[in-house]
């Protein structure tokens, strides 16, 4: 193949996993889950659930 | 409150309750080295500072020689100081966000006792004069090999914490603590690669131009990985707890992630503008470069808006203040970057002071501020407390800083800007304007300005010193017991 088909096709396969990406990012199927995620920092102590002590 | 005392007898022994419990010690044994370092690092860059001022300053002893003591100054910020900040957070963080312990204690252990060998032998070496000469990468071949076996420890507690955790998710912070970690093994390793003529002695197994590459390969990835993936992965998680909120953008981060550490690893070339390396080559660590803005932005405003709404706070809360300016560094020195690294900006840029300010302006605004703000929010938990021993001294240290910092950054930009213009100058008939003593005079001043806000740094880091000998004096013995997933 030659060097810079090869580049080509490189280029593209790598904006298509970008495009890929974020629109994986924003599907709302994610959007529980990575709500839930968010929460994590915030979730690690039991005080936070009961607010401040 | 999480943390409850507990008589000796059931620390020591019990194994059932240590599993239940997350592993602080070690967190808080590198959090105070991270203070220790940051003074002794800091103090070295006061003196060499000082000695660009008063070149007498090395009172002709050779050991305390400028060309000694700039790298011993590089490691002890970089690595000692900065290191120990991401071994303290990246253990914390990855315990809290995956409820469960650390993979192993005495790894962990070996972890920090090895890292502050590391440290130590390089506070001996670098001003004895031994050195493989690689910038960021001095320490010689039998420093590498520890460096190795220790930064592999870190990766298996690390990762294998991760996969003990007890929730499904792996939260952002710790793909960008994973990322960095093993990144910095890679880098560590390909660009030590080296012969030993002797037990201090080696030489680089890459040569000429190809080394060149590599060592910049290397160094720019060691400001990508160790100076910000390490420390982004701080912030997503420090932030959002300071700030009391969620990250603003949880999707954002993820292509934040991807964006960044895709792109770093190709800009490395633009450390080698105008040399032997081909202009190709040069082109793409420019290009690159340029579209590293984009990611380091991403992150920036992921950052600052997740106090959208808490803004109220920054009154009150000299923690999210450093955060906030923190945030606002990392955003003015990853614009001013890409900039520098245009062919034609560079060609004034380069090899004057203004890389110097551009890189403190990263270093000190962006990477010690945000340590210093998580240190100051994680460090009471560590000791079952609810906040350090003077709020009011966090306030002093934070306007110290930020006034040092601004003094720095400003003195070497005017300086470097001058220094290029100066150096560039021709008469009409073709012959240099100026000599380089000329240019040299010039920046003396600028060296005195420097200095002043060298010192206001070191100053606010013994600030803190004070401020955290005082919360942890009278610690009460803690443990913090993991709390089940949500």
């Amino acid at each position: 193949m030659d060097i810079n088909l090869f580049r080509g096709i490189i280029t593209a396969v790598l904006l298509g996993l970008f495009v890929w990406l974020c629109i994986w990012a924003w599907s709302k199927r994610r959007k529980s889950s990575f709500d839930a995620a968010a929460r994590l920092p915030l979730e690690d102590e039991p005080q936070d659930k009961r607010g401040p002590q | 409150m999480t943390t409850l005392a507990v008589p000796a007898t059931l620390t020591s022994s019990n194994e059932a309750i240590r599993q239940d419990t997350y592993n602080d010690k070690v967190v808080k044994q590198f959090a105070v080295m991270t203070v220790v370092w940051g003074i002794v690092g800091m103090a070295v860059g006061a003196l060499i500072a000082a000695q660009l001022y008063w070149p007498e300053l090395n009172f002709g002893i050779p050991w305390l020689s400028y060309g000694r003591l700039r790298p011993l100054h590089t490691n002890a910020v970089i690595f000692a100081f900065g290191g120990s900040a991401l071994f303290a957070t990246s253990y914390h963080v990855v315990q809290r966000t995956c409820h469960v312990r650390l993979l192993s204690d005495r790894l962990a252990a070996f972890t920090f006792w090895g890292w502050q060998a590391v440290i130590v032998l390089a506070a001996i070496t670098l001003p004895a004069g031994m050195t493989s000469g690689k910038e960021y990468a001095e320490l010689e071949w039998p420093i590498d090999l520890l460096i190795a076996v220790v930064w592999v420890s870190y990766a298996i507690v690390f990762l294998g914490t991760l996969v003990k955790r007890r929730v499904s998710h792996i939260y952002v912070a710790n793909w960008f603590f994973a990322a960095f970690i093993i990144t910095v093994a890679v880098l560590h390793i390909v660009n030590s690669a080296e012969i030993p003529v002797s037990a201090t002695k080696s030489y680089s197994i890459y040569a000429g131009t190809v080394d060149a590459m590599v060592q910049w390969w290397y160094g720019h990835n060691a400001v990508g990985f160790f100076l910000t993936a390490g420390f982004l992965g701080m912030m997503y998680y420090f932030v959002p707890k300071q700030a009391g909120r969620p990250v603003y953008s949880y999707r954002l981060s993820i292509v934040h992630f991807w964006a960044l550490i895709s792109i770093y690893m190709w800009a490395g070339p633009h450390h080698l503008h105008y040399t032997t390396l081909p202009d190709w080559a040069q082109s793409l660590g420019m290009v690159f470069s340029l579209i590293l803005l984009a990611p380091s932005w991403g992150g920036m405003i992921n950052g600052l808006m997740t106090l959208s709404g808490a803004w109220h706070k920054l009154r009150t809360d000299p923690i999210l203040k450093f955060m906030v300016v923190a945030l606002s560094f990392y955003g003015m020195s990853t614009f001013e970057g890409p900039m520098m690294s245009i062919k034609t900006v560079n060609a004034l840029s380069h090899y004057t002071d203004w890389t110097i300010g551009h890189v403190h302006s990263g270093a000190l605004g962006w990477v010690a501020m945000i340590t210093i703000a998580c240190i100051y929010s994680m460090l009471p938990r560590l000791v079952g407390k609810t906040q350090m021993w003077s709020i009011r001294l966090i306030d002093w240290h934070f306007w110290t800083t930020t006034i040092g910092v601004v003094l720095y950054v400003a003195s070497m930009w005017i300086a470097g800007v001058m220094q290029g213009l100066m150096w560039r100058a021709t008469n009409d008939d073709g012959s240099l304007t100026y000599s380089f003593v000329e240019s040299l005079n010039a920046t003396y001043p600028y060296y005195a300005v420097r200095l002043l806000g060298g010192l206001m740094v070191l100053g606010g880091m013994i600030m803190m010193a004070v401020n955290v000998a005082k919360t942890m004096a009278g610690e009460a013995r803690t443990v913090n017991v993991i709390p089940e997933p949500a």
